[in-house]
């Protein structure tokens, strides 16, 4: 650290002299190789931001994890050993086993639960992913024009993302879902997101409420900048790290109410399977086939476990009060 | 005097605080002409930097009011210009040099791609490819080392000085009429206080546009103003050239200020400050604002009971706010014996 910021201080230092430098642009390497040969690596907030996080073994770890799970989930129709409505009449009800290429086992009609285990994370993770970026896109929004512009929009703005708050989040969500729904799977990722921006609405007028009094803000504006252009591209930058920590934090969360929804029979419909779904068709006869209930539920812990260690991973690399130790 | 760029009228500006109304500017009155540098100065709070916010738009309004006044730009009125309009002068025709250079770049914007903005936001169609060159040339002009490099870098990988040259490069990017640097050298050590004094000269000679120079760093105006305005609590308490005032000041307060710097021409062990603080903008002292702190004042009743007006003092343009400016005739400054 201080040996950079001396390194920084010399670099000035040697090229305080004339105010009209004769060999600008002459040398093109990438670095900068002074006459005392210190060099200036171009360095950004995000690579110290991806050193730090790359020191979160736990997060690199489920990171990679994730990265499995969700390959495999996107891939399902090329890498799945069977359909996921295929049916294996010589095989009803098998228990997890190798030899019979029935890694999970199979279900009452005979269908291979791994295969439906990967086709439901395929489903959970589309239902997600839609769901995160909705609710980026409209908290950001909201939480955007009610920081910047304070005061009657703030107000409007903020008692309005007060009232989504109070309502029962579980309640309107399966209401909703069950007569808007129509088992369509981004119908309910629409209603799910609906609900979910408003937390990030508020972190994100925070975090605007204080950069507006920046004096980099002031000399944008004093630049003759537009409201739309100081927001979208000097603030909204400065800004991301909680997004991006809340955006994570989202994606595992709406995984486990997207298996709520399905669970309770208001998400996906068959014979989609979505890994809630998959848990509520096995739970009949978990008694017996131990398998139907395990394996989805395992998939979904894995998910948002990884997913949190991803969060609070990010959390730390981006948190800007962390010293850098690049 | 030639047509002036910047004429500010009457401009006075409050702000609104739970303790009651500050009375940040009252009153102030200067012009400044094309090409000539204007150096303001006064005490931290003697509303120096707020009126040329107030010009700028730039004042949050609540809490702050500009409650009259007029600052006609090229005979057009800036504080009763519709938005859009003003938005479009700033940082074209009219632009601004901060003083604390380590927060007023934004830091996860590359200095490249803030230049680029700067350039690009008053010239439509000026492709990434030409802003870019033009970036890197101002940057060249402004004295930053290896300019092509450092375009590409972001602003904690400048020093101070360097930062403040990458803002004076995107202030004089579309070679403002008027450059309005807000003690540009404050934040900055004193060698590199010297050097951007150059890169403020070698800015001004390529654009040729009128500066306005906040400051309370005497030796600064005296470097470059060829016209001073002296601010004290809100108003302006002395106006003339810089000759006039450093070599025949007619205000108590510039006085004190010239004063209470070192001199090299006399043998000096103590400075002399002007005793006292500045007094609350909120609650102003009766008559002349300065009078408790004031050395001439001694006591006299017109000093607590008539705020006095600038009238003529002596020189041409040359006007001062006191009732006995009179008494100073004579007065030698240190500074100029020095010069």
């Amino acid at each position: 650290m201080t040996e950079q910021s001396l390194e920084r201080d010399r670099t000035a230092f040697a090229g305080a002299g004339a105010a009209i430098p004769a060999d600008v642009g002459a040398s093109t390497d990438p670095t900068l190789v002074h006459e005392s040969g210190l060099e200036v690596e171009v360095r950004s907030q995000w690579t110290y931001a991806r050193r730090r996080f790359m020191r979160h073994r736990l997060a690199v770890a489920s990171l990679v994890i994730l990265i499995v799970i969700f390959t495999a989930g996107f891939t399902a129709p090329w890498i799945a050993p069977y359909s996921f409505e295929g049916y294996d009449i010589n095989n009803l009800e098998v228990g997890p086993t190798f030899s019979g290429g029935h890694v999970f086992g199979t279900d009452l009609l005979g269908r291979d639960y791994f295969s439906r285990v990967l086709y439901g994370i395929r489903t959970s993770i589309h239902v997600a992913f839609v769901v995160t970026i909705l609710t980026v896109i409209i908290g950001t929004s909201i939480g955007m024009v009610a920081g910047y512009y304070s005061r009657w929009a703030d107000n409007l703005l903020m008692r309005f993302t007060d009232l989504i708050l109070t309502l029962p989040a579980l309640a309107v969500l399966l209401t909703a879902a069950a007569f808007l729904g129509h088992g369509s799977q981004y119908r309910v990722a629409v209603i799910v997101s609906l609900l979910l921006w408003t937390l990030l609405a508020r972190i994100v007028r925070g975090q605007f409420l204080s950069l507006r009094e920046k004096e980099y803000i002031d000399a944008a504006k004093a630049a003759g900048s537009g409201d739309l252009r100081i927001m979208l591209r000097h603030m909204l930058p400065n800004a991301l790290g909680p997004i991006v920590v809340f955006a994570t934090l989202t994606l595992g969360g709406a995984i486990l109410l997207e298996s709520y929804l399905s669970y309770l029979g208001f998400g996906v419909q068959p014979p989609t399977p979505a890994l809630g779904k998959l848990i509520a068709d096995g739970q009949d006869v978990s008694s017996h086939d131990w398998w139907l209930v395990t394996f989805p539920g395992l998939t979904i812990v894995l998910i948002v476990l990884c997913i949190n260690f991803v969060g609070d991973g990010l959390r730390d690399a981006l948190d800007p009060t962390q010293r850098i130790r690049a | 005097m030639p047509e002036p760029v910047l004429s500010i009228r009457d401009l006075t500006v409050e702000f609104k605080t739970e303790d009651g109304v500050v009375h940040a500017v009252e009153n102030v009155t200067y012009d400044i002409a094309a090409g000539e540098t204007l150096g303001i100065v006064g005490e931290s709070g003697s509303g120096k930097s707020v009126s040329m916010l107030a010009v700028l738009g730039l004042i949050p309004q609540p809490p702050g009011r500009i409650v009259r006044g007029e600052a006609f730009y090229k005979g057009r009125d800036l504080l009763r210009m519709p938005k859009g309009e003003l938005r479009r002068i700033r940082g074209g025709e009219v632009a601004m040099v901060f003083q604390d250079p380590m927060t007023s770049l934004n830091p996860v914007l590359k200095v490249g791609a803030q230049l680029a903005e700067a350039i690009q936001a008053h010239n439509e169609g000026v492709s990434d490819k030409e802003a870019r060159k033009r970036g890197v040339a101002l940057l060249a002009l402004v004295g930053v080392p290896k300019a092509e490099q450092r375009y590409d870098q972001y602003p904690h990988e400048f020093s101070g000085g360097m930062r403040q040259r990458a803002m004076i490069a995107m202030a004089i990017a579309n070679s403002p009429s008027l450059l309005i640097a807000d003690e540009p050298t404050t934040a900055l050590d004193v060698t590199i206080q010297a050097q951007i004094i150059e890169v403020m000269k070698a800015a001004q000679r390529e654009t040729h546009a009128a500066t306005i120079l906040i400051t309370h760093d005497l030796g600064l105006v005296a470097e470059l103003a060829d016209h001073v305005v002296v601010m004290y609590a809100g108003r302006v308490v002395e106006r003339g050239d810089v000759f006039t005032i450093f070599s025949n000041p007619r205000h108590p307060y510039t006085v004190g200020l010239m004063e209470s710097l070192p001199g090299l021409a006399v043998e000096q062990v103590t400075l002399q400050p002007i005793p006292g603080q500045p007094p609350s903008l909120i609650s102003l002292p009766p008559g002349c604002a300065f009078h408790p702190r004031c050395a001439l004042s001694n006591g006299r009743a017109r000093c607590r009971t008539e705020t006095p007006d600038l009238r003529e003092a002596g020189a041409a343009e040359h006007v001062a706010a006191c009732h006995f400016s009179e008494e100073l005739e004579g007065y030698k400054s240190k500074l100029v014996g020095a010069a």
